[in-house]
């Protein structure tokens, strides 16, 4: 256990937290304000990587693949808010549960006969494709500090807008009453479909910046889900800043737990359970926090609502 | 001198800086029916919910039949005869009217955890459940659901489901909100011929009905019990005229 | 919600008159399994393994519908106790255990006092809340699956020899199997309504209409829904049993999430709390994907579609459906 290596993977698990914390953000407020399970979060995450790689084809140039695959995204997200889920909005969760869960088949489907179902990779951008120094014997992808930097750049204007904007006063409101919020005159029709884009975009914006480190397939987006569904759980749904502590605790959890389980039982174990029994604690702990969370807080850590 | 079936002492509850129940103490003896009164506002049905068990309140002591109930649960309180009938009307809407009685009926008559044998053909029952329809005036709608009632046919059955507890203590949190005038009159009629069978405590805007009906009207200002007394104490104390009841009772 | 078909016994006391006519569904259903195999013909292998599979999940899904349509306790992790029943078999298997007198109780067992473990911790959750942290153990569950390396680990475990009843190999032919499986589901559907009907499915389905009222009655709503959470889970794990010897396989697959979402869809797809929309959609959900993969291998493309028409079109799923166009043509 060197602490280079430390260094790295907590870096890493930065990253992994600012990316869960993208896609976590519009599936807490769609939740938080719409009352609605979107299952469908995922593939739209998984989209925005498909769409980058589509666009990039086309241009040859990141960043143009990159403002053309958002734009896209959030054509899409809306197209699927008009068609799909504004008749839904009403209804119980079990019905957003089941239409959600058709629309992940359709996608993941979808993709696989459009673009096949080997994995495509995206090539970042020249200038960052490196690696840098960050102490000496630290060398780390310069690529992954984008993702970071971005992250916490996005969290930072999220943050700006849902607490010094108007827009972002009302959403805080409909996180936290919604038929008040609508009672009041506001157009919450207007407002879902504005929260609802938002977190498209986030959840595509998630993708394309993974989509140079990760390949790109069908059913991407099915663990990162689950995952997201977990950091709003914890974090406490409607809440952006219990999302981003959420996501960082659990990015970092995760990735540190699965890198040190197994050093860490081995204080405690010979070395062969260790060696057996790691790996499945690895995995288990982010779930393991959660259940131990939510025994505490049952409505998590920061909720919209209150307790 | 009668032991007190319910005693509070020195109960308080505060919601952040608000004191909700000031140091309140008061007791209910077998038999009376009790009245609790004051303005929206004063702590009533946070009372209530301490009593009940649904609130646990920051200092004080609930004894309910000589035990001390207050760390007792929901459940625990109820096992033991304390039976309550809700302001927002908090019936089972999917289960019929006679269903709804039944299964308060049920909670007194042996184990609940029967698997096999279906309990909409237990007689005896489904008897107990018509005796207390009955005797508020539901006898007839027995196999409507009971979200189709009208609101005063509800509130006669949130009364009817607290009757078949065949309760030690009956807290009715103002069992006459939103009725109108010839179903307060029934409830009234239907508490008339309760009182003595079991003490009760209601809490109750309508003035007419309280003064109809208690033995003894505690008055709650603020969180405090201002006044504690027979009717015709409490509507002579000047402190109660000025601060709650005006001139109208005169 | 799924209001238009739960008929609850104190409400519609004409239909005892019809005893008959009142089930006629279920009663078609089972008459229809039953006498299947005397039609299958030439296509007798794959229709009796088929419709096993139905029956099967089947169970699963009507244990599914005691927990969301009768208590409004919606598991994401129903495929946990479906995954434990079959690596009872496969893992007694392995040590040379057969026996069904062993392997039934262990399947059962196991999945039951998974059930306990979790459900006490579950149960302090409600709504959304309690969908995840169901969904955090059926992946526990799952990742210590993966980890079992002497048991496959991912790839699984192949199961050589299938149970035995007291040395008989009544599991082992397909129309034996295919009784049995008839018979655990009749037996698994009439505990389900007979449950629903006591006076523990009372107190139960009281707690899912307004919990703060059956507290206030005298009953503890946890300690009821604690039990019914159990014995959903043991139903799962009759139903894991049963799966093991019929796929001859188990695989932490069996545990998924994805699989757990895919016992909702049936139970939903049927209609949810009514029991009898957990066997038609069980059925109806596995029928329609093999119909629709021996059409196209991108069947998804059209099953995914359907469940978003079904969640907008039709609340209450196809039960609910078919009652809907009942009062229609009577007008």
């Amino acid at each position: 256990m060197s602490t280079s290596l430390l260094i790295v993977q907590t870096l890493n698990g930065l990253q992994l937290g600012v990316l869960l914390f993208l896609i976590a953000a519009g599936l807490t407020l769609v939740f938080g304000v719409m009352d609605f399970i979107n299952l469908a979060h995922g593939v739209q995450y998984m989209l925005g990587a498909y769409l980058a790689v589509m666009f990039y084809a086309f241009t040859g140039n990141f960043f143009f693949a990159l403002v053309l695959a958002l734009g896209a995204a959030l054509v899409f997200g809306l197209l699927l808010e008009f068609a799909v889920f504004r008749h839904l909005y009403d209804r119980d969760h079990l019905d957003q549960v089941i239409a959600t869960f058709g629309i992940i088949l359709f996608l993941n489907q979808g993709v696989k006969i459009l673009w096949g179902a080997s994995p495509l990779s995206l090539p970042m951008p020249e200038m960052f494709s490196g690696s840098v120094v960050l102490m000496p014997g630290i060398l780390y992808p310069v690529w992954r500090l984008v993702i970071i930097g971005s992250g916490l750049g996005v969290a930072l204007i999220l943050y700006l807008l849902v607490s010094h904007t108007r827009v972002g006063m009302l959403v805080r409101a409909g996180a936290t009453n919604a038929a008040m919020v609508s009672a009041l005159g506001v157009d919450i029709r207007r407002l879902f479909m504005i929260v609802f884009g938002f977190g498209t975009m986030l959840a595509g914006f998630a993708g394309i910046m993974i989509a140079p480190i990760l390949s790109v397939e069908p059913g991407m987006g099915d663990t990162i889900l689950i995952l997201a569904f977990v950091v709003i759980v914890i974090g406490g749904i409607g809440s952006i800043r219990g999302a981003f502590i959420a996501a960082l605790l659990i990015g970092l959890v995760d990735t540190l737990g699965r890198s040190f389980a197994v050093d860490i039982l081995r204080l405690f174990l010979a070395p062969s359970p260790a060696r057996t029994v790691g790996p499945a604690i690895a995995s288990m702990l982010i779930y393991l926090l959660m259940a131990v969370v939510l025994y505490v807080r049952p409505s998590g850590l920061f909720p919209a609502k209150g307790r | 001198m009668a032991e007190a079936v319910l005693r509070i002492e020195n109960l308080a509850k505060n919601f952040g800086g608000l004191r909700v129940t000031d140091d309140v103490t008061l007791d209910v003896m077998p038999g009376e029916l009790h009245a609790v009164i004051g303005p929206n506002g004063a702590g009533k049905t946070t009372l209530i919910n301490q009593i009940s068990g649904l609130l646990a309140p920051d200092a004080g002591r609930i004894v309910f039949g000589g035990e001390d109930v207050t760390a007792l649960s929901v459940d625990r309180r109820a096992q033991r005869g304390l039976a309550r009938s809700f302001q927002i009307t908090s019936i089972l809407p999917r289960f019929s009217v006679l269903e709804n009685v039944a299964l308060a009926v049920q909670a007194r008559s042996g184990s609940s955890f029967r698997f096999f044998r279906s309990a909409a053909a237990e007689d005896a029952l489904n008897e107990a459940a018509r005796g207390a329809l009955a005797q508020v005036g539901l006898a007839e709608r027995e196999h409507v659901p009971a979200g189709e009632l009208s609101h005063g046919e509800k509130r006669a059955l949130e009364l009817a489901i607290a009757l078949a507890m065949e309760p030690k203590l009956l807290l009715l949190d103002e069992p006459m909100a939103g009725t109108g005038r010839d179903e307060t009159e029934r409830l009234v009629t239907a508490l008339r011929s309760l009182k003595g069978r079991f003490p009760m405590v209601l809490v109750e805007h309508d003035m007419h009905a309280v003064f109809a009906l208690a033995d003894r009207i505690s008055v709650l200002i603020y969180g405090k019990i201002l006044a504690s007394g027979t009717p015709a104490q409490v509507r002579a104390d000047p402190q109660v005229v000025t601060a709650y009841l005006g001139e109208e009772m005169e | 919600m799924a209001d238009a078909a739960l008929p609850t016994p104190a409400t519609r006391p004409a239909a005892r008159r019809g005893l008959f006519a009142a089930n006629a569904l279920p009663i078609a259903i089972f008459l229809l399994f039953a006498i299947l195999p005397l039609f299958a013909f030439r296509a007798e292998v794959y229709v009796l393994s088929l419709v096993t599979r139905v029956m099967i999940f089947a169970i699963a899904a009507l244990a599914l519908d005691l927990l969301i349509g009768y208590g409004a306790l919606v598991s994401f992790g129903h495929a946990a106790f479906m995954g434990l029943g079959a690596y009872a078999v496969g893992i007694l298997s392995s040590h040379g255990i057969h026996d069904a007198l062993i392997g039934l109780p262990v399947a059962l067992g196991a999945a039951a006092l998974f059930a306990f473990l979790t459900g006490i911790v579950c149960l302090r959750t409600k709504g959304v809340y309690f969908i995840m942290i169901t969904l955090a153990f059926g992946q526990m569950a799952f990742f210590t699956a993966s980890s079992l390396a002497p048991y496959g680990g991912d790839d699984g475990l192949t199961i050589r020899v299938r149970s035995t009843l007291a040395g008989f190999p009544i599991f082992s032919g397909d129309r034996s199997l295919y009784y049995i499986c008839l018979i655990c589901l009749l037996g698994a559907y009439l505990l389900c309504r007979a449950l629903v009907a006591s006076r523990f499915g009372r107190v139960y389905r009281g707690a899912r209409e307004n919990p703060l009222r059956v507290s206030t009655i005298g009953f503890e709503v946890y300690r009821y829904q604690l039990v019914a959470y159990v014995i959903a889970g043991a139903l799962g794990g009759l139903s894991g049993f049963l799966l093991g010897n019929a796929t001859d396989f188990v695989s932490p697959a069996y545990m998924s999430w994805q699989r757990s979402g895919e016992l909702l869809i049936m139970v939903i797809f049927g209609g949810i709390g009514t029991l009898n929309g957990a066997i038609v959609g069980a059925a109806a959900f596995l029928l329609v994907e093999e119909w629709l993969s021996g059409i196209t291998e991108h069947w998804k493309v059209i099953f995914g579609p359907l469940l978003v028409l079904v969640a907008v079109f039709a609340p209450g799923g196809l039960l609910g459906l078919v009652a809907r166009l009942r009062r229609m043509i009577r007008g």
